[in-house]
């Protein structure tokens, strides 16, 4: 067992209090990430439920969506997954400077998918497409859903790329600050657990909404 | 006494703060789980009597036909508080995150749990839950009235508070969750040297169990929630009839998480019942193995069955008895557990004490409770009896009669424990009796009224229920007695009360291995375990110890 008490690295601590448990951290963190899997899992049912409902409605619906916005935003995605990876393996080759490089363009890439949602939403509000709105109430049923579903989906995720963001700004002063090391990193490794996730529920959003058509 | 040198020598977790703050910071940021335990238990005491004064004006309207002393929108209210505040802030959270932080680190043989700092966070979440619970009372529109089940469209419709109210259960869920997280980490890694998981105490394994129950339920319930808020918010039509929604789609994704739920609440309560049987009948309990899987399987069978809570709602025949079938299968484990305890005490040396006493009326309350759950799990009788009075009853006598009782018995049994006094026995059996007598004269009433008809969350009723409606409310002030009986002896009993030495009942898991109340750091070394959880021929051993 790694129960290791390592003495007088957190004051606010009696001694032999601290422990630290780099593999409970991480067994923590994916039991977390279970949770949030099951969080969407709840949207992808009802998605689900309703295209068998509707089939027709939600085909003519996507085709209403921006493909080529979606398309870019998912290589967005997977490229600041690749990058938060990167970081990873240059802090564990004590390469401090890379490590911040990679992960300061993985907040970067972030910030581009939110702005580049913005711009897709905004061009969609300004159709009148959005929930309760006279063009969409005057639209089939099925194609209420479909708008709904991609508001509440994309926007429930548009939400955790937001706290993504704050969390890798967390790991981001964390690391200036030599709070993340070459020898413990663990912290990042979930931060970056996290980003990943966060990058595999949009490979799914993206196929149900921009793909099948 | 033979444990004062120990005593002596070693300052307790009152006394020594876990943090560099002394007085109340010392315990509002501490990230000792024994004092996280205590905030909650006095957080949750709180509010567990303030749902029984609720409950108690609900009953005192009942009293007589007509209007009594509140109005019906009023009553609307007062029952969806009532069951809010019982479910969510009560019985849910109750035995994991009072008696599961206090006792389960201790009965693996750890420190702490694996994340003290997120137990304390999941106070505060808990705290901020409750918090919201208490705002949306105040706000523009007025309390919530659709019944703590929430039930689409009503929820979307009604113009009362209700947006804020089930966020508060979401942020409730997001601290039981977290509690679960830290549980099953701490089990998987911090269980001492010798503990393997057939040497874990049953309590542990039914906090495990719950701990997983909570990871995989509760996020459904969240993203529910969340949905009934946008839908409230913005209309988008994921539950609207009026726009191509489903109600139906709600009502499997709520008891998908509420019907898991009551395993939430009821096997932590079936994992103290394990070690008290044990302990006051000096006997190893019976069927060890067969005790522990049966959590599991609860765990496990407990989600195939929600839709139970939906025969009369418009589901498919195939649907309905696949799911009236599959209930009856979650009864057998339940089972195998009630004949495991029974067979324990068989010809074991039983010695009534309070917590022994508490367990035998649970064993009366939540057999006939489990036994009406039948009749409503069969499909043809749950037609007749959905939301009358029945269920009512019955879920009163599962939860109250079952994990409520468990958690008065957790509390005399592990008193001494946490606070190094013991409580008058007089008064606390008294109390007992009290309970079981008042408990039956409230509730089993309604299992009658229930029967000729009578609905649940109704305001008003027809003469005939008048004498079965008086006996129902008289049953709680009886039993309202009882409870002030209980808690005001455990009050004055921790200023007043003998001190107590390590092991005032004879246990063997290792929190009886330690003094009374425990050091701040639970071991001064930590133990390697050799026997088996309920090995009692270690008494002797444990004798010369202290
Ligand atoms: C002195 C104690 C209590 C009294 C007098 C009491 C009384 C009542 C009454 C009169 C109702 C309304 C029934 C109806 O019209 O449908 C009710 C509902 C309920 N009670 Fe209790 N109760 C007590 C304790 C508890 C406890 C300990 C729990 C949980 C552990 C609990 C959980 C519930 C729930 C979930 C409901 C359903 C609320 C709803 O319909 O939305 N009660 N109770
Ligand atoms: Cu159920």
């Amino acid at each position: 067992m790694n129960h290791n008490s390592v003495a007088g690295n957190e004051n606010n601590h009696t001694a032999a209090h601290v422990h630290r448990d780099d593999v409970g951290a991480k067994l923590g963190m994916w039991l977390f990430l279970f949770t949030e899997v099951l969080l969407f899992g709840g949207m992808f049912l009802a998605y689900a439920v309703y295209r068998y409902q509707y089939p027709d409605q939600f085909r003519i619906a996507a085709m209403e969506l921006n493909t080529g916005i979606g398309t870019l935003n998912t290589v967005i995605l997977l490229t600041s997954s690749l990058t938060v990876a990167l970081s990873i393996a240059a802090i564990q080759k004590k390469n401090k400077f890379l490590s911040i490089l990679m992960l300061s363009l993985t907040v970067v890439f972030a910030l581009m998918f939110m702005v580049n949602k913005y711009f897709e939403w905004m061009a969609k509000i300004d159709h009148g497409i959005f929930p309760g709105s006279e063009e969409l109430l005057g639209r089939p049923n099925g194609q209420i859903l479909f708008f709904g579903l991609y508001y509440v989906m994309t926007g429930l995720h548009g939400l955790h790329v937001f706290i993504g963001v704050i969390v890798l700004l967390f790991m981001l002063y964390f690391l200036i600050k030599n709070d993340i090391t070459p020898d413990n990193y663990t912290k990042l490794e979930n931060a970056g657990l996290y980003w990943h996730l966060v990058d595999l529920i949009w490979i799914f959003l993206f196929p149900l909404f921009y793909l099948i058509q | 006494m033979a444990n004062g040198a120990v005593a002596i020598e070693e300052k307790n977790f009152y006394q020594q703060s876990t943090n560099k703050y002394s007085g109340i910071l010392s315990w509002l940021l501490t990230t000792d789980h024994k004092r996280i335990g205590l905030m909650y238990l006095y957080t949750i005491s709180f509010f567990f009597i303030v749902g029984v004064i609720i409950g108690i004006l609900m009953r005192l309207e009942l009293i007589a036909p007509g209007k009594t002393i509140m109005d019906a929108q009023t009553y609307n209210t007062l029952f969806t508080l009532h069951g809010v505040i019982m479910i969510f802030l009560f019985i849910v959270p109750g035995l994991p995150a009072i008696f599961g932080n206090f006792f389960l680190p201790i009965q693996i043989g750890a420190r702490d749990v694996a994340f003290p700092r997120l137990n304390l966070l999941s106070y505060y979440v808990y705290v901020a839950g409750a918090i919201l619970v208490f705002i949306s009372l105040f706000l523009p529109g007025g309390p919530i009235d659709t019944g703590w089940t929430f039930y689409i469209p009503y929820s979307v419709r009604s113009s009362t508070n209700v947006s804020m109210a089930i966020f508060a259960a979401f942020v409730l869920g997001f601290s039981s969750i977290l509690t679960g997280i830290n549980f099953v980490t701490t089990v998987h890694r911090l269980r001492a040297p010798g503990m393997t998981f057939f040497k874990m105490p049953l309590f542990v394994w039914a906090t495990y169990a719950t701990a997983w129950i909570q990871i995989i339920a509760t996020p459904v319930i969240g993203i529910t929630i969340l949905l009934v808020i946008i839908e409230r918010a913005f209309g988008v039509g994921i539950f609207d009839p009026a726009l191509g929604g489903d109600p139906i789609l709600y009502q499997h994704l709520f008891w998908i998480y509420s019907h898991p739920a009551v395993y939430i609440m009821i096997l932590p309560a079936m994992g103290v019942v394990s070690e008290i049987i044990p302990t006051f009948a000096r006997r190893t309990i019976f069927g060890y193995k067969a005790i522990a899987m049966s959590s599991l399987a609860i765990a496990f069978v407990g989600y195939l069955v929600w839709a139970h809570h939906m025969f009369t709602s418009g589901m498919s025949d195939t649907a309905r008895w696949i799911f009236s079938l599959l209930t009856f299968i979650v009864a057998l484990p339940s089972g195998v557990k009630v004949f495991n305890w029974v067979a324990t005490m068989y010809k074991g040396s039983i010695d009534p004490q309070t917590p022994f006493l508490w367990v035998m009326s649970f064993i009366v309350l939540f057999s006939i409770g489990g036994l009406t759950g039948l009749v409503l799990g069969s499909l043809a009788t749950d037609v007749h009896l959905h939301d009358t009075y029945f269920v009512v009853a019955h879920f009163h006598y599962v939860m109250f009669g079952g994990t409520g009782t468990i958690f008065f018995a957790a509390l005399h049994y592990w008193f001494p424990k946490m606070f190094g006094r013991m409580y008058f026995k007089k008064p606390a059996n008294i109390a007992v009796l009290l309970f079981f007598i008042g408990f039956n004269m409230l509730y089993f009433t309604k299992f009658i009224m229930g029967y000729m008809g009578m609905p649940r969350r109704y305001y008003d009723y027809l003469p005939q229920f008048a004498t079965l409606q008086e006996i129902s409310t008289v049953g709680s002030w009886i039993l309202a007695l009882a409870i002030f009986i209980m808690l005001g002896n455990l009050i004055y009993s921790l200023r007043k009360g003998p001190k107590a030495g390590p092991n005032p009942w004879g246990g063997v898991t290792l929190e009886w291995h330690i003094p009374s109340p425990p050091p701040m750091e639970n071991f001064k070394e930590i133990p390697t375990v050799t026997h088996e959880p309920y090995d009692f021929s270690q008494l002797k051993e444990m004798k010369n110890e202290s």
